[in-house]
Formats: C-alpha cells, sequence, structure tokens
C-alpha cells in the first residue's frame, strides 16, 4: 500500500485546492503543539472544517535536535467535509534539520518546504545525520524550498523587549505561526488576545510574542513578491449553525462520563494510574470535583479498577481507565466484575502493543483483548468510539448500558483520538433522554434476592447501609437468585448461560450503512478512529462511481441484530482496521461471511490513499 | 461526614451470625476469631447494616460469608483496594478488611502498604498462620527459615516478614497483636474500631492441618505469662507476674528485659507504656521472640486526619461557589458561533 501513497503523491497537483494539508515540526522544546493548537482554532475561527494529528515523540525531553526529539502537528482544513488529518502535507515547516529530515518523505511533491536556515549549522546537521546541508545540496529539488532565517528573523522582532536569547528564540513558533496565519489569509487577533491572556502576569512576554507574531505576518505580506510564497484562502466549510468548540478524545470521554452519571443520576468515582495516552481523562476529571466526582491515582492499575468496582458496590457509578498493558492487569477484577455483576466503565485508549509497545502511537489491537481477554466465560459489552465527538456519546452509551444491565462495560478509544481535536457541535444536553438508577431499598414481594433478576436479566443494585438487604458477594460462583457460594455443576451451567444471556440480550440500535446503500458490491466495514479515512476514501470512490459502502461499528459487543444480515448483503466485505485483522475474526466467527483483512499496524493512522487502494484491490 | 450518621440498635452475638455454614478444618483458629468478632460488634454498638467485611483469597477471606453484614469477598491480595474505593464512596459505612499472610503480604502488600500510607478509616484484621493454607501448604512471606513444605522440600530459605514492623513502617498509627484463641481479641479489636483510621491487627492464627501449633511457644496457656507481654496503655511493660518488665537498654538503644524485685518496677526501669510514642512502638516491633516475650494488645495508636476525611473535604472546597452546570462545561473553552453569516467568537 506504500506505494499506493507514492502514485498519489506524483499525481497530486501541486497548487492548493479547497483542503489543505499543513504540517509543524520541530524539536520537542519549539512548541509546535502549541502553534498547532493555536492555528487550528484560527481554522476554526475562518469557519473550515478541519482535524488534527498531533505526533509527539515518547521520550520526555528528548535531547535537542535529534532525528527522535521531533515533535510535529498535522493539520487538514477545508472548504469541505473533512475527516481525516490529511495523507501527505501541502506545506511543511520545519524549524531543524531532524524535523526535515522526518517529516518530508511524506510532503507532497511540488509541495512547500518552510525551513529555519538559522538552524541548519553544523552541529544540528551532524545531529540529524546529514553529510550535506538539504537546504543547499540540491536533495530537495522535487519540492519548492523557502529558506528563511526564522531564528534570526524571531531575534530582531524582539529586540526591543531586552529578552534573554533563549527567551527570545522561544517566540520562534510565534514568529512561524504569523507567517502561517498570512499565508492563509487568518485574523490575528484572537491570537493576540489569547497571548495577552496567557502572559497576563508577563507583560513583557506577551508584547514580545505579539510582536514575532506581527513580524511574521509583515514578513509574508512584504516577500510576496517573489519565490514560492503565496497567500491562499481556503472557503469557509458549510457547517450548521450552532456553537462550536474544539474537542480531543481525551476531553470527548470524559465530558461524556460526567454527562452519563449525570444522566443516570450517580456520583462518579475514577480510579485511575497514569498512562500514556490514557492520563489525560483522569487529569480532565480531577478538575470537575463540583460535578459530584471523585479522583483516585491507586497505586497501581489493579487497585485502580478494584477501587472503582467498590465504589460502584458502595453506589457510585465505577470508572476506571487505562491503555493497553494497564488493560491486561485489570483483567481479573474485570471478571469479578462480571460475577458480581456490577456497574463499572473500562475505558481503553489503545496504543502500539504488545507490551509497552509505542506508548505515543495509536493502534487499534486491543479488541481481542475487549472481547475475549478474560479468565473463564466473561462476557462483557464493548462500545467503541470514532472520533472526538463521538467519544462523548459513546462514553454516554457505555454509563447507559453498564448501569441498565449491571455489568462491566469497556470503551474502546484509541491514541489518535484520545489526542486529536476536531470541531464539535456542542450538543444540547436536554435533548438527552436521563436513564435514573433505582436501588432496591426495601425487601420486594417474594423476599429479596441478591441474584434475582428483572426482564433484562440485570440484578438488584443495593447500596450497603440498607436496612433489611444485608448480603454478601464475590468472585466464586453465584448460587442462582441467592448469590450464595455455590459449586454445583447444574448452576454453574445455569449461571454461566445467564451471564451469557444477559449481555446478548442487551438492546443496541440497529447497524446503519454511514455512506452507500445496503447491499451492493463492496462494504468496507470499520470501527474506531478508521472512521475518516474510510469515509473519505469511500466517499471519492463513489464520487468516481464505484458501488462501495462504508459500514462503521460502533457496538463491537453485543454486535447490533441486524449486522450479519446487512454484511450477507455484498459480495464482498473488506475490514480496514490498525491490528493484524481482530474485527475481521470477530465477523467470520459470528456471521460466517468472508470479511478480508486490510491491515495496518504502523503507529500511524491509515491514509485516505491506502483505503482507497484497498478498495480498488476488491472491487 | 465521617461520622458514624446511623443509631445503633442493640445487638446480640446471634444478630451478627449468617445462616451459611461454616468451612473451615474443625479445630481451625479461624472459629475462635469468628466468634470474637461476632461476639465484639454489639459492644462495639454499630449497626450490621452500616458494616462491611471485605476479604481478598485465603482460608481467612472466607470471613464475610460467615458475618450478617454487608461483605464483599474479592479478589486474591485486592481487598484494600476495594475498600478505598467503597470508603471514599461512602465514608459512613464502617469496614474490616480481613486479609492473611500471603493475601495481606505477598500479592497484596503493596496495596496494604498504600492502603495504610493513606490512613483510610478502616480495621485491617491479619490473620497471620505462616502458611498457605487454602492452597495446601505451601510456606507463606511470614514462614520462619526452614520451613518444610510441598514447594520448599528442604525447607524455605527466604527470610520471613514481620507484619506489624511492615504496618508500622508503611505509616500505621495504629498496630496491634492478638492470637485466634486469646481472650484480650475482643479488647483489642474495640481498640482498633475506636481508632479513626487504618488500625493495623495481626491475628496468630493456628492453622491446623498444615502449620500446627507454630505458635505455641509463645500461645500455649501453660507459661503464658512468662512469653506474652501484653501491653496496656500506661501502665508499665510487665510480664511473668510482674517479676519481669521491659527497659530501655541505654548503650544498645534498644529495649532490654530486666527483673524486678518486690514489684518496685520503677526502681528497675520498667518502660510505661505510652501508645503514642513512635519511636517506642519501632522497638517493640522488632522484639524478637526468645530473648523477649511476644508483644501483644495495641503497640501504638496514635491517630491522624483520616484518607477519606481529607478527600471529601478537598472535594468540597473545590466545589465551593461552583454550580454543577454541565451545560456550561461543554461550551467552556475556546468556542465558536456559526451562523448564517459565518463564524465568530
Amino acid at each position: 500500500m506504500a506505494t499506493a501513497v507514492e502514485d498519489r503523491a506524483t499525481t497530486s497537483p501541486s497548487p492548493l485546492s479547497d483542503a489543505v494539508v499543513v504540517r509543524f515540526a520541530g524539536d520537542s522544546g519549539d512548541g509546535m503543539q502549541l502553534t498547532g493548537g493555536q492555528f487550528t482554532l484560527s481554522s476554526a475561527l475562518a469557519g473550515n472544517d478541519f482535524a488534527t494529528f498531533p505526533d509527539f515523540p515518547a521520550e520526555i525531553r528528548a535531547p535537542q535536535g535529534t532525528l527522535f526529539g521531533v515533535s510535529a502537528f498535522q493539520i487538514n482544513f477545508g472548504s469541505s467535509a473533512i475527516d481525516t488529518a490529511g495523507d501527505a502535507p501541502d506545506v511543511l515547516v520545519a524549524m531543524n534539520p531532524a524535523a526535515l529530515k522526518t517529516n518530508v518523505p511524506q510532503l507532497k511533491q511540488g509541495g512547500l518546504i518552510i525551513a529555519d536556515e538559522g538552524e541548519f549549522n553544523d552541529r544540528n546537521l551532524a545531529k540529524a545525520k546529514y553529510e550535506s546541508n538539504p537546504l543547499e545540496d540540491g536533495s530537495l529539488a522535487k519540492w519548492q524550498l523557502l529558506k528563511l532565517n526564522i531564528s534570526q528573523l524571531t531575534m530582531d522582532a524582539v529586540k526591543p523587549f531586552g529578552l534573554g536569547n533563549k527567551e527570545a528564540l522561544r517566540c520562534k513558533n510565534m514568529w512561524t505561526l504569523g507567517l502561517a496565519l498570512w499565508m492563509f489569509d487568518r485574523d490575528r487577533q484572537p491570537l493576540v488576545d489569547w497571548l495577552n491572556a496567557k502572559f497576563a502576569k508577563a507583560p513583557d512576554l506577551a508584547a514580545a510574542n505579539i510582536a514575532a507574531l506581527n513580524a511574521g505576518h509583515a514578513y509574508g505580506e512584504t516577500a510576496e513578491l517573489a519565490g514560492p510564497l503565496k497567500q491562499h484562502h481556503v472557503d469557509p466549510a458549510p457547517v450548521a449553525p450552532g456553537l462550536y468548540r474544539t474537542l480531543t478524545g481525551a476531553e470527548g470521554i470524559a465530558l461524556g462520563l460526567v454527562a452519563g452519571a449525570q444522566l443516570a443520576k450517580l456520583p462518579m468515582f475514577f480510579g485511575g494510574y497514569p498512562i500514556t495516552p490514557a492520563s489525560a481523562i483522569l487529569h480532565h476529571l480531577s478538575r470537575l470535583k463540583e460535578y459530584d466526582v471523585t479522583t483516585f491515582q491507586a497505586e497501581d492499575e489493579i487497585a485502580a479498577i478494584c477501587s472503582a468496582i467498590g465504589a460502584s458496590y458502595g453506589g457510585s457509578l465505577g470508572v476506571t481507565s487505562s491503555s493497553g498493558p494497564g488493560i491486561a492487569l485489570k483483567g481479573e477484577a474485570m471478571g469479578l466484575a462480571i460475577m458480581t455483576e456490577l456497574p463499572l466503565i473500562i475505558v481503553n485508549s489503545q496504543r502500539g502493543g504488545p507490551s509497552t509497545g509505542l506508548p505515543t502511537k495509536t493502534e487499534q489491537s486491543d479488541l481481542y483483548q475487549a472481547v475475549y481477554g478474560r479468565n473463564g466465560d466473561a462476557p462483557m459489552p464493548v462500545v467503541s468510539a470514532r472520533s472526538p465527538g463521538d467519544a462523548f456519546e459513546c462514553a454516554i452509551e457505555a454509563v447507559r448500558i453498564a448501569v441498565q444491565y449491571m455489568t462491566p462495560v469497556m470503551l474502546l478509544t484509541d491514541g489518535y483520538i484520545a489526542n486529536a481535536a476536531e470541531p464539535w457541535a456542542v450538543p444540547d444536553l436536554t435533548t438527552y433522554e436521563d436513564f435514573p438508577v433505582e436501588f432496591l431499598t426495601e425487601v420486594p414481594e417474594g423476599g429479596f434476592k441478591p441474584y434475582g433478576r428483572d426482564e433484562n436479566l440485570k440484578r438488584p443494585w443495593v447500596k450497603p447501609g440498607t436496612p433489611g438487604l444485608l448480603h454478601r458477594i464475590g468472585g466464586i460462583e453465584k448460587e442462582l437468585d441467592t448469590g450464595h457460594i455455590n459449586y454445583a455443576p447444574e448452576n454453574h451451567q445455569a449461571m454461566t448461560d445467564i451471564r451469557k444471556n444477559k449481555i446478548d440480550g442487551i438492546k443496541v440500535p440497529d447497524q446503519i450503512v454511514e455512506l452507500g446503500a445496503e447491499g451492493g458490491k463492496l462494504a468496507v466495514v470499520g470501527w474506531g478512529s478508521t472512521f475518516g479515512p474510510i469515509h473519505q476514501a469511500v466517499r471519492r470512490k463513489r464520487a468516481e462511481g464505484a458501488d462501495v459502502s462504508h459500514i462503521h461499528i460502533r457496538h463491537i459487543w453485543p454486535l447490533p441484530a441486524n449486522l450479519g444480515e446487512l454484511l450477507k448483503s455484498y459480495d464482498t466485505v473488506i475490514v480496514p482496521e490498525m491490528n493484524t485483522g481482530q474485527l475481521k475474526t470477530v465477523l467470520r466467527d459470528q456471521y460466517l461471511v468472508d470479511a478480508k483483512p486490510v491491515n495496518k499496524v504502523s503507529g500511524q493512522p491509515f491514509t485516505i490513499a491506502e483505503i482507497e487502494a484497498a478498495i480498488d484491490g476488491a472491487l | 461526614m465521617n461520622e458514624m450518621t446511623t443509631i445503633a440498635k442493640t445487638t446480640t452475638l446471634k444478630d451478627w451470625e449468617t445462616d451459611q455454614e461454616v468451612r473451615w478444618c474443625p479445630g481451625c483458629g479461624d472459629y475462635a476469631i469468628l466468634k470474637a468478632v461476632q461476639r465484639t460488634m454489639p459492644e462495639i454498638g454499630t449497626a450490621p447494616e452500616n458494616t462491611v467485611f471485605i476479604s481478598g483469597i485465603g482460608c481467612s477471606s472466607r470471613f464475610p460469608y460467615y458475618m450478617e453484614t454487608y461483605g464483599f469477598h474479592t479478589i486474591h491480595g485486592r481487598a484494600p483496594a476495594f475498600a478505598t474505593g467503597l470508603k471514599l464512596a461512602n465514608p459512613n459505612l464502617d469496614i474490616w478488611i480481613v486479609t492473611g499472610d500471603g493475601d495481606g503480604l505477598s500479592i497484596g502488600g503493596n496495596h496494604t502498604m498504600h492502603l495504610i500510607r493513606r490512613n483510610l478509616d478502616c480495621q485491617i484484621m491479619l490473620f497471620n498462620n505462616e502458611i498457605y493454607g487454602l492452597t495446601k501448604g505451601q510456606y507463606s512471606p511470614t514462614s520462619r527459615v526452614g520451613t518444610t513444605s510441598p514447594s520448599t522440600p528442604y525447607g524455605s530459605v527466604d527470610r520471613p516478614a514481620q507484619p506489624a514492623a511492615f504496618a508500622l513502617g508503611a505509616g500505621a498509627r495504629f498496630v496491634a497483636r492478638g492470637f485466634d484463641v486469646s481472650k484480650e481479641l475482643p479488647n483489642v479489636l474495640k481498640a482498633a474500631h475506636a481508632h479513626k483510621g487504618a488500625a493495623f491487627i495481626e491475628i496468630f492464627q493456628n492453622c491446623i492441618v498444615y502449620n500446627k501449633d507454630v505458635f505455641e511457644d509463645f500461645a500455649a496457656p501453660k507459661g503464658a505469662e512468662d512469653r506474652q507481654l501484653w501491653l496496656k496503655s500506661d501502665e508499665p511493660m510487665l510480664f511473668a507476674k510482674g517479676t519481669k518488665g521491659i527497659a530501655l537498654d541505654v548503650d544498645a538503644l534498644n529495649l532490654k528485659v530486666v527483673d524486678v524485685v518486690d514489684g518496685d518496677w520503677q526502681a528497675a526501669g520498667v518502660i510505661v507504656h505510652d501508645v503514642t510514642n513512635r519511636s517506642v512502638a519501632h522497638m517493640l516491633v522488632e522484639m524478637r521472640f526468645g530473648e523477649f516475650p511476644m508483644a501483644l494488645g495495641v503497640l501504638y495508636d496514635d491517630p491522624r486526619p483520616t484518607f477519606e476525611a481529607d478527600v471529601w473535604r478537598q472535594n468540597k472546597a473545590a466545589a465551593e461557589g461552583k454550580t454543577a452546570d454541565l451545560q456550561s462545561l461543554l461550551k467552556k473553552g475556546q468556542t465558536w458561533t456559526v451562523t448564517e453569516g459565518g463564524p465568530e467568537l
């Protein structure tokens, strides 16, 4: 598939179109994530649709100038619907040789490189393992090159503010941002306001950063005369009126969990242990005490989930969160939550594995772990988010299932969704139906049965502290109805069947077709963060007249009731996923359909071109 | 919110017994501990519905099934973590953790340490029988060097952990010791319950099948007065019917056994037990049996603010003056409005 990308790159036109991909790359200390974030906001204010992809190193502070210390931020913005952060950048801003070296291979042919030549000195070139200066030796000929001494220009711009060298150079990213704002005809004022607010306590720094921003902008204006630098205006995308904000997946999960707890009328208890890329959820929630949220940083992953189960036992909504290796540690406790039938949310922000794997890179390789990864027959619902905004909805859905069926639920997201930002139409909470929990508080007619069941096979939830309903629960097989310990063969069979039937019977919405028709030649079936590239690829192929449809599964377990019939209505089914074929295996197992795998396990999201090539190959 | 809000009714031992058949081996020390707890609960005066017994895995961890309270038999070693979540969710509950030397110090040593360090208000009863009973007799982290077992046919070579020293080292504010058949055990349990915070009780327990009579050297009724030092607050550390006592060996900066002549313990330099003296507590938990009697009773008791109280206080303070308006939270941060005319801040 790599070939397909190159083909696309060589054939794509160099003039900028109605969708532009810009990649800011620099040293970890150059402030590229911040630059990207602010450029994102300006794209939003320009009315563009957008998607972003932050790509930063696993090291906390990698040595300056090294290849592994490069931090990049990619944004795709346009005047029509944007689903991905873009395959290949049109513009690469490279703040040093290492950033150029690691990022220029992805740049579109004919694309524009803006390089800070002030950083291309012998020392930095050696660190980036360049034998000669790429800005001088002609090796960048297939791209347009604009070399600027951004370091010097920034120093000149901030000179009046008397900053030290180091502090002055810190304003480089604002100079660069100023230039980028000019390039895309953007308003500077929101950035000026933001800088003033950010540096309210250090007005000198605010003024210096604003001066750098203005200088970068002015540079664009005056240097337009000749060379590759051109101003380009991207029209606003047709977006429904409403209030918008940028949302990352971690924010989406955190806010969705709070919303879910409110709809269930429960206090929330979150037990977590720091792990990349899941920690952001703990960070967000720990600031939301007024929403009846208690957060607890436990001593380890196991304590994190066990404390959450303890809180659920006490009548709170227990939530825990981690990433692959931490989820593995939580496995035994998930089994206990299944056995004791207590509600619990387990958020898994998937990352590259196995073992420690790729902590800051994305992958979808925990689907087996989510669906099957426990000892015994231990069925558990699994919901998967496709985007930051969808993470909000999925978190609410996970809470609903957990409390309506008294079961742990795994909510899958991934490193890409966790860090990526997208514009999000702020939902009106009054449009969500609540699902308040009713605890059992009195002995019901016919006597109290801790493992008695309602029509959903749900057992009652009793808070310790309730008089008259004293009982004991635990991980040893329960007796039907009473919940006492029972090892009898027929009882174990009956309880195993009940646990399975309860999860199988969870009501999930029917599967819809995202794009295309029900039935036809080809269905591209995805889940999670592959939504963007699949959706764009299918849209493009359909525009070319191909008979291809996009199906994206949110409810991984139990699967939607109509899914089997739906899949069988296509001649061919392909399943692109960032693993070696895990959903594919589940679909084959459940429906005996000949689902074909399309796999990428590189720590990077699929490109649209890769999915397009897979569609071409399957048609 | 850390105070018990329910007015306790008067209960009797019967009120704390479940209808479940007790399934420990005949003669197991656990029976005596169970009875001691069931007998103590009415005296403590809490309500069964406000009481939760939480256990891990092992013989001792069957305990909750036999207490007519709320109970949670969890997974191996993790009872402290469940207790932490439960207590944070509802600080009004009276939580008892039941664990063993394997559960609490081997697989769950980490959680025991952190629960004690945080000072969650609960009672931790660690049944120490120096053996793995439920898995049929392997040596445990408290087994003495040379213990022969199915997994150590040539004798164990690793040195045992000392539960009380471990607890104190982890920052415990209450450390006590007792043993299964001791008449003093209810008093120790009452003192542990009266302590606000994590109260650690090491209970020596006789495993009749796999480690029979391993504590006989000090627990046997015959000669007990010579081998047991029952510590009482504000009383001199005397044993052997008042003929011996514990004094400070100033040269060695350690404790020593001294003879008391004619009851004049002051002349012998016998220490008066101050339960809040942490330095002395460190020496008491390190006292080697043989050279010294076994120190029993409340070794240390000096409360500090509890974890759940601090968490609730901080949550309350952080929420002070803020309204839980989720809709406005969703709108927080950098937002823009799209109208027919385009986007604006």
